[in-house]
């Protein structure tokens, strides 16, 4: 166990022993216990930072399933390392932030704050481990702690059915991932992510590269929120404004961009891969930020552009995983700057969005509501929490001079690279990538509009609200004034994390692009000259604005008046319709009646012994060793089989009773015919209880009702017998032809000599059951005793009326 | 006459029970058909007398029988196992006995005893917890 393995076991540890602190400090908020830990990891952490710039990697390896593969491996690299810290730095920031958002007499901080440390583990679980399943266990740890945290406030409906969607989508698309990473150890028989990159050559010529693929791909899709999946996150906004600050928007979220990033040297540079995460993200950047400018919550606003910010990062992902295909060299770097554009805007994402999320729960924490349609002229009400907002929302809109509107520049070069690729047919579709790109950043800036001035500019109008408005107290604006000024500090010195962070993390997504000593050239400028990407912008802006000022025509328009994502329906409907199928479906096999239960076993039976008589040919009749029929015994089988046959046909039930007496005295018949007379004894003795036992029992019983079956009901009924009976004669007598073509001996030939000379008894019979095979014997006795006091139990202590058992 | 004659047969039926019970090993017969037969010979006295009187007569609590006969089939067992042989290692011999003369005697014997009172057992138990419910 290394300190990297205990950072990553350290908030799971902590959370143990926070319903302690909370029940026994009470006068202290909870949450001051919880921030120190992020706060020393997030140091700890730091110090890796000069190991991993120098493109050195820390690889531990502590032994958990040794024999199934499955080691607790960490393997902190630049790519990890930059997540790590973005979970420990926000994650202090978040705790900070609900030290005063959550009052400590309402809440219940115990669950909250396990939950929040349980999320913070898991999240560095799934960054740092190498292993697979290691990762998926985490990854799984997530969506569990996830769920936990949006129906924090379980009472309330819509937060259970939010932790509900989210936890149906997510774990669905967490199976799926293991299904992939079971093919890829099916490929390369190792779980390790370095070794599987090690022999990715091999994978891209199985046949289960496309399946794996696609499976690990549904995972990182329905984790980051990616169209169709998508859905769930504007419901999760029903947690807690920290949660949805933190999961949300820059951590959880993210870990499907994680995966794939970590994931690219495995399956990138094929066309598949480049045309699923590249589509996927570019539409759901569209869909996403489309779909935002619908929305009338600030939340929704904001969880609309997450899914968005998302799809961005993926599509440039996706993009860059074209670097692979050509290798690196100086021509080729306008390939990897769409990964560059990617990092880099994963980060400015966390802190924009971050701040952006915590100003809208002071807002709401202040106000009341997070309605558009009610708020209004807070600016000269919350100064700070309007500065910092409106930072947070130029970087979104990407506006200069925030970070937002450097990645937005570099993904524009990253899109308009696209178009001029001629690799995966992409000379056919490749404009579309900036086309789309362009409307969703129009769209982008049209609803960071709204949701600025709708929120702080225009009439403050008293009566909309419940509260006296007025700002937050310092300690809530901490951390959003932190996180802002990182906006601020990333736009004007963005190249202050260029090769501390960003270049590792790239290396990390494109290995072996590089020659031994050499590093990416990562270099953002904050003015790159007029060029296409600045015209794009400024086409933004022009058009963005326009569509402002013109809200009032086209905000009456239906499609602007619905809020819920249509795709709500499609899930809706198919929850709805498999719980009504499902429900038909056992309605009509589980009818409640033994006859059809019977029925279906029988059936089944009837179809597998057939099916393999006939799959494997085995139906032959050998009349070979057959023995002569002699005339009493051609009398006694008619006897038997006529009045076997009478049975059904009988409607009272003595003489049915009787009837099967007689079949049972037949038998002892032939026993004695085949010279058994112990089991004609037994048989004889047996059947003469039973009889009795029976007539007994149905003494007591109502007279046969005539049941009224439908002519079809017997008629399958009548089927399905002689199938039976069919089936086993033709399974006997090919059994009886097997068994004399193999010459296999009987072993009661053994007991024939030895039952006299081993076991001093002359009745053969006698002797297996005492003493070859005493054992049996034993047991069958037992069951006897069981059935008997069975007997008594029913009888005896019968419950006199309606008792409970 | 149901009376008188039950009396004789009785007898008849106990006796032909225990040859079958100790024929067992050289001819047909064993503890299962002995334990039925000398069932039934009892079964005969309770359906030609009351309830009451036989009780009197057999004062067995027939549950117990069930356990004496399995642990007598068990010890036998067992006892084969502490004398270092496997679960149910069976020993024969024969034996000079005065009165009887030359007797073959084996272990099989007690183990079929067990059974033998375990059927007895459940077979009257079985029968009279039906018979004597009335509800």
């Amino acid at each position: 166990m290394t300190s990297l393995h205990w950072a990553i076991l350290a908030p799971f540890l902590l959370a143990i022993l926070i319903p302690f602190f909370y029940k026994y400090v009470r006068q202290i908020h909870t949450g001051w216990f919880v921030l120190v830990l992020p706060l020393s990891l997030f140091v700890f952490f730091l110090q890796f930072l000069p190991i991993t710039s120098n493109g050195g990697v820390i690889h531990e390896t502590v032994p958990w399933v040794p024999s199934l593969g499955i080691n607790f491996t960490v393997y902190l690299d630049g790519l990890s390392l930059l997540f790590a810290l973005l979970i420990s730095g926000i994650g202090s920031l978040v705790v900070l932030y609900s030290i005063y958002y959550l009052s400590k007499k309402t809440e219940s901080l115990n669950n909250f704050y396990v939950y929040l440390l349980m999320f913070m583990g898991a999240m560095f679980g799934v960054v740092i481990s190498d292993n697979l399943i290691v990762l998926y266990v985490f990854w799984e740890l997530t969506s569990l702690a996830s769920s936990l945290l949006i129906s924090y406030w379980f009472h309330r409906e819509k937060s259970t059915y939010g932790a509900q969607k989210s936890m149906l989508i997510t774990v669905f698309g967490g199976f799926s991932m293991l299904g992939g990473f079971s093919l890829l150890y099916v490929m390369t028989g190792t779980f390790s992510i370095r070794e599987i990159i090690e022999v990715a050559d091999v994978i891209v010529t199985s046949p289960l590269f496309l399946p794996a693929m696609i499976l690990v791909l549904l995972g990182a899709f329905t984790k980051s929120a990616q169209f169709p999946f998508h859905i769930w996150l504007p419901d999760a906004m029903e947690a807690p404004t920290p949660v949805s600050a933190y999961l949300h928007s820059a951590t959880m979220v993210k870990a499907g961009i994680y995966l794939v990033a970590r994931l690219t040297p495995v399956f990138g540079g094929v066309a598949e891969w480049f045309w699923l995460v590249a589509g996927f993200g570019i539409v759901t950047l569209c869909w996403g930020s489309i779909s935002a400018v619908r929305q009338k919550d600030l939340k929704s606003i904001l969880a609309f552009s997450t899914i968005s910010q998302l799809g961005l990062i993926m599509c440039l992902l996706g993009l860059g995983s074209a670097s692979l295909y050509y290798g690196y060299g100086t021509d080729t770097t306008m390939y990897t700057t769409a990964t560059l554009a990617a990092i880099f805007h994963l980060i400015n994402h966390a802190t924009f969005k971050g701040s952006l999320f915590m100003t809208v729960g002071i807002i709401d924490h202040e106000t009341g509501t997070r309605d558009i349609r009610k708020l209004g002229g807070l600016m000269s009400i919350m100064p700070i929490t309007f500065t910092i907002s409106l930072i947070g929302v130029a970087s979104m809109a990407g506006l200069p001079p925030f970070n937002g509107f450097l990645s937005k520049e570099m993904f524009f070069t990253g899109v308009l690279n696209a178009a001029t690729l001629d690799i995966f047919n992409m000379e056919t579709w490749g404009l579309l990538f900036p086309v789309l790109a362009w409307i969703a950043s129009v769209f982008t800036f049209l609803y960071c509009m709204i949701m600025f001035f709708q929120t702080f500019t225009g009439e403050f109008k008293e009566e909309n609200y419940d509260r006296h408005v007025h700002e937050a107290p310092i300690g809530m604006l901490i951390s959003p004034i932190i996180l802002g000024s990182l906006v601020i500090i990333f736009g004007f010195f963005p190249n202050l994390l260029s090769y501390t962070l960003i270049e590792p993390a790239m290396a990390a997504i494109l290995p072996g692009l590089l020659a031994p000593n050499e590093t990416f050239y990562v270099n953002i400028y904050m003015w790159h000259g007029f060029n296409t990407e600045l015209f794009m912008t400024i086409g933004v802006i022009v058009v963005g604005t326009l569509f402002f000022l013109s809200m009032k025509k086209w905000a009456k328009t239906a499609i602007y008046l619905r809020e819920r994502d249509p795709l709500n329906y499609v899930y809706d409907h198919s929850l709805v319709w498999l719980v009504k199928g499902s429900t038909k479906v056992t309605h009509i096999q589980m009818t409640g009646l033994l006859r059809d239960y019977f029925a279906y076993m029988i059936t089944f039976l009837v179809l597998m012994v057939g099916y393999t008589l006939y799959r494997y040919n085995a139906f032959t009749i050998d009349t070979v060793n057959v023995a002569e029929i002699s005339p009493y015994m051609w009398i006694l089988t008619f006897v038997f089989i006529a009045a076997t046959l009478s049975i059904p046909f009988i409607n009272h039930r003595i003489t049915a009773i009787i009837v099967v007496g007689i079949i049972g005295f037949l038998l002892a018949l032939f026993f004695v015919v085949f010279r058994a007379p112990d089991l004609a004894l037994t048989q004889l003795l047996i059947e003469t209880v039973m009889v009795v036992l029976l007539l007994l029992a149905f003494y007591h019983l109502p007279e046969l009702r005539k049941e009224k079956f439908t002519p079809r009901f017997k008629m399958t009924n009548a089927v399905i017998s002689v199938a039976v009976g069919v089936v086993v004669t033709l399974t006997a007598l090919s059994a009886y032809a097997l068994s004399h073509t193999n010459n296999m001996n009987p072993i009661s030939d053994f007991f024939v000599e030895n039952s006299y000379d081993l076991a001093g008894g002359k009745n053969m019979v006698n002797v297996i059951l005492v003493d070859f095979r005493g054992l049996d014997t034993l047991l069958e006795v037992l069951v006897l005793g069981i059935a008997a006091l069975g007997v008594v139990t029913l009888i005896k202590l019968r419950m006199t009326g309606r008792e409970d058992v | 006459m149901l009376h008188t004659i039950t009396r004789i047969v009785t007898f008849i039926i106990l006796l032909f029970s225990i040859y079958l019970f100790f024929a067992g090993h050289n001819n047909p017969g064993g503890g299962f058909i002995g334990g039925l037969m000398t069932a039934s010979a009892l079964l005969l006295m309770y359906l030609t007398f009351d309830m009451t009187t036989i009780k009197k007569a057999l004062p067995f609590n027939f549950t117990h029988i069930i356990a004496s006969g399995l642990l007598i089939a068990i010890l036998t067992g067992v006892t084969s196992m502490l004398l270092g042989y496997p679960f149910l290692h069976q020993f024969d011999d024969y034996f000079n006995l005065p009165l009887f003369g030359e007797v073959h005697l084996a272990t099989a014997l007690p183990f079929d005893l067990g059974i033998y009172l375990v059927v007895v057992g459940i077979a009257l138990l079985i029968i009279l917890t039906i018979g004597e419910d009335d509800k």
